[in-house]
């Protein structure tokens, strides 16, 4: 991957990682979408959309409350994406990697939000005087300026990630002789079972749930019994 | 009968509150938290009162409204409708606005809880899901997902605005509209039903996309070609299951990092 192509990705990544909560949270940021978009970028909308589709599974569980400190899955979405479309040798070992590349990536995002968060208190705390005054720019500009952060922090993360990650997934991959059957098996019954039991959690209470999925789940294997 | 008197919020004000209000979470700090950003999104409103931008009412106005708030983000536009309205009406005094936001918060980010992230999100991504499970392409999935949680988004938020503007100081009573009280009830079946539903299709079409050889095996299997899918989400319920008792202990993108990171270490060394 050239620096040209990583830079590429770390734009997408920065406006992605925006969207995860300071602008406009519209969820081009969720797994299924950003991964897509980095696969686009990287030749291959397919493969950017199976690494999705495995990553979105497992963000699930991730509520993206006010507070709370969670993984940041935009940015790594991008990472994973980007990794996974940019292999050299045997796809799902590349898989394997792009998938721990980007759930390392979230790891690493959630954190860098909270820094943020934390800068952001400080530029308000020091903003306080103006903002009891009722000034408009100082308002605006404490806006802007998380903007900003915010698309900088996405920029550095995705661009770090891929520049340590890209060339350690290639040595890995060279040097991997798992098999290929028992790691995406593997790593679907990981992903569906974060993405069930998430579901579950978030809903089992509400009334006749878990009939619905029982219901649901019938259908679903009965659709693949006579597919 | 309050309703009915009430002036339409001008057209160029509110699409301006609107898209501020896209970026109330821009600054989101521990300290404020939504503050500033619900200051920022009620401010194009407060140029209406006496004076204008260089008036001591909006100053006033506008410093109070970068207090310290709370909510959902999407259901914070109920909030900067609502306290737009109160702030022009002139009507409360000063304190008692103050005392308005702080009420405001708790119900906001509550319901907005249960019903976006607890009930759209997974709903939508739910939806996704299975459209991939169907055969799908990338386009169409993206489009479809994007598509259907955004007519909800930017509906939410429109909604907000408009119900805050119109109710005012009374707009807790709206809250009980039937979509937000019962809407994530509905959801949450839905949810159930479709996770069910999804699962084992988007398992398969990802195992599909692969030679596999345990499938050669179980081709010879009563249950068909996808016996592999059926044993492995007899795994997955397993994992899932001990997931959910070590709810709220453990999290489950930590375990599976866990995993992943096992299974690298082991296609590696062996």
């Amino acid at each position: 991957m050239t620096i040209t192509t990583i830079l590429l990705f770390a734009l997408l990544g920065a406006v992605l990682g925006l969207d995860v909560v300071s602008f406009p949270q519209a969820m081009l940021s969720r797994p299924i979408v950003a991964s897509t978009l980095a696969g686009t970028l990287g030749g291959s909308a397919s493969d950017g959309l199976l690494a999705g589709v495995f990553l979105e599974m497992m963000a699930l569980e991730t509520l993206p409350v006010g507070a709370s400190r969670y993984p940041e899955w935009g940015t790594a979405s991008v990472v994973g994406g980007a990794l996974y479309v940019s292999r050299k040798g045997d796809a799902t070992s590349a898989l394997l990697f792009a998938m721990l590349g980007a759930m390392i990536t979230a790891w690493v995002g959630g954190w860098s939000m909270y820094a943020l968060r934390r800068l952001n208190g400080r530029w308000t705390k020091r903003a306080l005087p103006a903002l009891e005054a009722g000034d408009a720019s100082v308002v605006t500009w404490l806006q802007m300026r998380g903007i900003g952060a915010d698309l900088l922090r996405g920029f550095v993360l995705t661009a770090l990630a891929l520049a340590l990650l890209v060339p350690l997934t290639a040595i890995a991959i060279a040097n991997g002789s798992g098999d290929s059957a028992t790691i995406r098996a593997v790593l679907v019954a990981v992903a569906a079972s974060i993405a069930g039991s998430a579901a579950w959690k978030l809903s089992h209470g509400s009334r006749h749930g878990p009939w619905f999925f029982v219901g649901g789940l019938a259908i679903g294997c009965a659709m693949l019994l006579h597919a | 009968m309050e309703n009915q008197t009430v002036r339409p919020l001008p057209l160029l004000t509110a699409s301006r509150m609107f898209i501020r209000m896209l970026a109330v979470q821009a600054s989101w700090n521990y300290e404020t938290m939504l503050g500033t950003g619900i200051g920022f999104s009620v401010e194009p409103a407060l140029r209406a009162l006496p004076g204008g931008r260089s008036g001591r009412p909006y100053h006033e106005a506008l410093a109070r409204e970068t207090h310290y708030f709370n909510a959902h983000p999407y259901l914070a536009a109920v909030a900067v409708g609502a306290l737009a309205r109160v702030e022009l009406d002139e009507s409360l005094p000063p304190a008692q606005i103050e005392r308005f936001r702080i009420a405001l918060c708790g119900p906001l980010g509550s319901v907005g809880d249960r019903l976006v992230w607890a009930g759209w999100l997974p709903f939508t991504v739910l939806v996704a899901l299975l459209a991939y499970g169907l055969g799908a392409g990338p386009v169409l999935v993206v489009t479809l997902f994007l598509v259907l949680y955004n007519a909800g988004h930017f509906g939410l938020r429109a909604w907000g605005l408009h119900t805050g503007w119109t109710h005012g100081k009374r707009v807790a009573g709206s809250l009980a509209t039937p979509f937000l009280r019962r809407g994530p009830e509905y959801l949450a079946r839905a949810v159930m039903g479709l996770c069910g539903l999804a699962l084992p299709l988007a398992a398969a079409r990802i195992l599909g996309r692969s030679p596999m050889p345990i499938a050669g095996e179980a081709r010879r299997t009563v249950l068909g070609p996808h016996a592999l899918v059926f044993f492995l989400l007899a795994m997955a319920a397993l994992l899932g299951l001990a997931l959910v008792k070590l709810h709220g202990r453990v999290d489950g993108w930590r375990v599976a990092l866990l995993i992943v990171v096992l299974l690298a270490l082991h296609s590696v060394a062996s």
